[in-house]
């Protein structure tokens, strides 16, 4: 080897691939709970959707806020399909629900990505903002298909069971949304793999020298819309499935933003990095609204750290220190980052209090101001909790800045280290 | 048929006229260069020529074929390619991957999604082929975002031959480039360059009398002269345009 | 006639408030770029400043508030602008334009769950004040309020100032420069990050004050925001990125668009029963035709875009698109 391959997909990726399908199979097996389940299934669900979103951002270079129009329409078909199986109007097995959600998604694909694939960039932003806005706005305009405000609902247990499995228990639904999850995975996967999916890439790389090379951008960027927006479709089947109610959100701006948060969060420069996104994302929206109702407020500036510190995402945080493991180095960053996690620990335990505390003072008026904080109640309304909060942040700021440049210092000098290697390797190989 | 013909071309920028007038015609398989001083309008003709810019008037044709108002992947897959003064590559994308991609269209591939690029042999070979001959063999896998400047310039030039075009227009290819990564460059383009029609804008001089059949010389949008290097060398009114640098190259 | 005049200058109104959000936004984006997701989120932050200074200042000095927070909530907004691109953007800026716009994004959930930390979540009784109540004429039979008069006399004003600081101040002769040849402008020597934080708070203040003075005329909530920001970028789309002029035109456009389209009861049966055709519930496509311009008013500016964007991409006088 002769040069330096910042190539994190090598690095293990028939690795990656098993670990996951194997956590997928056996998580059930571990946490056991409903909750535990319902979670998974939504995780499951997310990384479908996420992975869609990342063809068109990460691998084609295309910002969208509107992606959950794709998503959301074909959950609103697959909803109807499945109550045509139910009704005995569609004999189509349950298990290929999805499909329907994939094939309309793939529609709406064509007809709205015609109109928002004629612009690039910024202004393709704002484009697809605007057509979700527009399909929002429509879909409380007519209730026979998107039913009001309440939505439409339906029974997933209908039709012949396929294989016996009549996908009542919420075990059995999660392991059909694991068998799409993988089957998409490697899907689009395949696609990153393919001329189409590769000209994307350089698309997203430079435009004008892809026109140069014989393609027309805006024609490559429609197919990848298209694509995206059928596994986007599929998800929204998924989705149908398991919640067996859809109503007008899930073609609204939420979803729209929780993707590209999951997506960005995770890491869109690497197929896996949406997968960890999601499981993240749906960590935060499922698990810690919870216990907190200031969750989006938390995940905000988590997705707003990310773009300023690490826009690679979480997935780029792991490889660049599996990185730094595989050179041998990491023992150089194993006392800086237990000091950085330290002071973060201490800074982190006094924003927390304070948002919750000022959470507690403003929406629990009526309740009272209790607030419940790590087993520990604490009364919003005195100040003693309040001076906890100044002293947290102000020996944990004042800790965290200092750890934090030991430890930028430390990383910096062992990346140079590398980087310093592999110019070494690459001035002295040739093949 | 020529290659390549310009004909009365004038191109404006608002009210500003850039290229006042120009007529060029290249026969197939020559090596022309276009030279002149700076703000002269060569970038702007390659642009015109290539589609990234329209026409104001006038007009180009390529074997005959009109190429005005035509979009840059109309005209790329007519059989022209070019290459860019400031390096315009695919980053993120490995050095292999980035001469693949340029195979692609012209080998029939163009938007397909249901085979495996692995298994594509004749532009893995085609690809293969080009890198080794720019010389980036031990490159062949490394993101070309990483490479040096010269590498990235080879790496330019494999991109614009990629296509399979047979006219290559090339935009100072040595550009801050040192007296060797020079020499060595044009070695590499009168290599690749075998029986196609080159055309090349420059400002080293070396370069341009190593290389040219015949050379233009551009000033303030317009064509003062034509002719094969030595009577360039020669001509008055060209030394007179470079403001009294002669054109004497040891 | 009645109907026409009022919703004409109904109409007005909105599109003038419009524009006063869309020229800040366009301001920040010929000038450096950056696309401000987050913009509305200002013209957010500025309604409830404005509130939180008029409450806080009429409890001492009575009817004196709105005109402090008049002055003092855009300042506050700008400052607030200037911090984030010093702290926040200037760091995401050497990655490129994606990367910004992503940051501005994130902002807005920041900026939308810190004002419900601050207010609460419902809407806050932030009302015209008293001196501004009533109405300014009366047109035919209709009242048109004295405070809508108001608001579109402080638009005209901003305009106004806008247009004098960009072309009769050094700063904005740096500034117009910037907006065609921002390299140029650097290269001269211009300290742009400064330019930059004072673009950016500038843009923001505007924003800031369009929510003074909106905030009170429609609803003061933490959802504020979220539609008018969508309409915004509609606006810029339409009016062409980058074009102060088409800015103003599209926002007056829209504007008066959705008014009227609030105000007339037509529906697509009506327009059948004029060309004779009956339609009633059995008929294909019924749940189309029956739906009424008033509900259709939501999806006109979307239409208004799409519509601008097969017939005429580059918007109405669409110049830079970056």
């Amino acid at each position: 080897m002769g040069s330096v391959e910042f190539r994190p997909i090598d690095l293990g990726m028939y690795m990656a691939w098993v670990v996951t399908i194997v956590l997928f199979l056996v998580m059930p097996l571990i946490f056991t709970s409903g909750f535990a389940i319902s979670l998974l299934s939504q995780m499951g669900i997310m990384i479908v959707f996420a992975l869609s979103y990342n063809v068109i951002f990460g691998q084609g270079g295309m910002l969208s806020f509107g992606h959950a129009v794709y998503s959301g329409l074909g959950a609103f078909f697959a909803i109807h399909a499945l109550n045509w199986v139910g009704d005995g109007r569609l004999p189509l097995p349950v298990v290929l629900i999805p499909l329907v959600g994939g094939v309309f998604g793939a529609i709406c694909g064509v007809v709205f990505g015609y109109v928002t694939t004629k612009k690039a960039g910024v202004p393709f932003a704002m484009i697809t903002l605007g057509i979700g806005e527009m399909v929002h706005a429509a879909a409380l305009m007519f209730p026979d298909f998107f039913g009001g405000e309440a939505g439409i609902t339906t029974d997933r247990m209908v039709g012949t069971p396929f294989l016996g499995f009549t996908l009542g228990p919420a075990i059995q639904v999660y392991y059909l949304i694991v068998v799409w999850c993988v089957i998409s995975m490697i899907a689009m996967y395949a696609f990153s793999q393919t001329p189409l999916g590769r000209i994307s890439n350089a698309v997203r790389d430079n435009p004008e020298r892809a026109e140069f090379i014989g393609y027309n951008t805006q024609r490559v960027r429609f197919f990848v819309l298209v694509v995206s927006a059928f596994f986007a479709g599929i998800s929204g089947g998924l989705a149908a499935i398991n919640f067996e109610i859809i109503n007008a959100e899930q073609v609204s701006a939420i979803p729209s933003g929780a993707v590209l948060l999951a997506t960005f969060i995770g890491g869109a420069m690497f197929f896996f990095g949406p997968v960890i996104g999601s499981v993240l994302f749906v960590l935060f929206a499922v698990a810690l609204s919870e216990y907190t109702p200031a969750w989006q407020f938390y995940l905000g500036i988590f997705f707003v750290l990310m773009v300023m510190y690490a826009p690679g995402g979480v997935a780029s945080i792991l490889l660049l220190n599996l990185r730094v493991a595989k050179e041998g180095l990491f023992k150089a960053l194993r006392m800086p980052y237990l000091r950085l996690v330290a002071g973060s620990v201490v800074l982190l335990a006094g924003v927390v209090m304070l948002v919750e505390m000022a959470y507690g003072l403003t929406l629990s008026l009526s309740i009272g101001t209790m607030v419940k904080l790590f087993g520990i109640e604490f009364d919003a309304a005195r100040p003693t909790p309040w001076i906890i909060v100044v002293l947290l942040l102000g020996v944990g700021g004042w800790i965290f800045a200092r750890v934090r440049r030991d430890f930028m210092r430390a990383w910096d000098s062992v990346n140079q280290e590398i980087e310093a290697r592999a110019k070494q390797a690459g001035a002295g190989g040739a093949r | 048929m020529n290659a390549l013909e310009l004909v009365g071309v004038h191109k404006n920028f608002g009210k500003t006229e850039i290229i006042r007038g120009v007529d060029l015609a290249i026969p197939a398989g020559e090596r022309h260069a276009i030279i002149g001083p700076n703000g002269a309008g060569k970038s702007t003709v390659f642009n015109l020529i290539s589609g990234r810019f329209p026409l104001t008037s006038g007009s180009i044709r390529l074997h005959g074929q009109e190429l005005s108002g035509r979009r840059p992947f109309e005209i790329n897959r007519m059989g022209l390619s070019r290459s860019f003064q400031i390096t315009n590559i695919f980053p993120r994308l490995s050095v292999f991957e980035n001469v693949r991609c340029a195979t692609l269209y012209s080998l029939g591939y163009r938007y397909s999604f249901w085979r495996r690029l692995s298994r594509l042999k004749d532009a893995r070979d085609l690809a293969e082929d080009i890198v080794e001959r720019i010389g980036l063999r031990a490159r062949h896998d490394t993101q070309a975002g990483l490479l040096t400047y010269a590498e990235q310039r080879a790496l330019e030039i494999g991109v614009t031959l990629a296509t399979g075009a047979n006219v290559i227009l090339l935009d100072e290819p040595t550009a801050g480039m040192s007296t060797s990564e020079s020499e060595r460059m044009v070695e590499l383009i009168r290599r690749v360059t075998e029986g196609k029609t080159l055309v090349m804008v420059e400002h080293d001089m070396s370069v341009v009398f190593g290389l040219a059949d015949r050379i233009s010389v551009l000033v303030y949008g317009q064509v003062i002269a034509t002719d094969g290097p030595e009577r360039i060398r020669g001509n008055a009114a060209v030394q007179e345009a470079y403001l009294g640098t002669t054109l004497t190259e040891s | 006639m009645e109907f026409f005049l009022i919703s004409l200058l109904n109409g007005i109104s909105y599109g003038l408030l419009l524009f006063m959000l869309a020229s800040g936004l366009t301001l920040i984006f010929s000038m450096m770029g950056v696309l401000n997701f987050a913009h509305a989120s200002f013209y957010m932050v500025g309604a409830y400043l404005a509130y939180q200074i008029m409450t806080t200042m009429d409890a001492a000095l009575p009817g004196v508030g709105f005109w402090i927070a008049l002055v003092l909530a855009p300042v506050l907004v700008g400052v607030l602008g200037a911090l984030v691109e010093r702290y926040g953007l200037r760091r995401v800026h050497r990655w490129g334009h994606v990367p910004e716009l992503l940051f501005t994004f994130g902002l807005t959930y920041i900026m939308v769950e810190m004002v419900q930390i601050i207010w609460g979540r419902s809407t806050v009784p932030y009302v015209v004040p008293e001196a501004l109540d009533g109405s300014l004429f009366t047109l035919f039979s209709t009242r048109f309020p004295t405070y809508r008069g108001f608001m579109m006399a402080v638009a005209v004003l901003m305009l106004f100032a806008i247009w004098l600081l960009l072309t009769r101040t050094r700063f904005g002769m740096v500034i117009q420069a910037a907006l065609t040849h921002p390299d140029a402008v650097e290269a001269l020597g211009h300290n742009v990050p400064r330019v930059f934080m004072l673009t950016f708070g500038g843009g923001c203040a505007l924003a800031g004050l369009a929510g003074v003075i909106g905030g009170n005329a429609y609803v003061t909530e933490p959802s504020m925001g979220m539609q008018l920001g969508t309409i915004l970028f509609v606006v810029v789309v339409v009016g062409g990125m980058g074009s102060l002029a088409g800015a103003f035109y599209a926002s007056l456009l829209i504007g008066i668009l959705q008014t009227f389209a609030i105000g007339l009861d037509w529906s697509g049966i009506d327009l059948l029963a004029m060309l004779g055709l009956q339609v009633d519930r059995d008929t294909f496509g019924y749940s189309v035709w029956s739906l009424t311009l008033p509900q259709v008013a939501l999806m006109l500016p979307y239409l208004l875009m799409v519509l601008m964007l097969i017939v005429r991409p580059r918007g109405l006088m669409g110049t830079r698109e970056n």
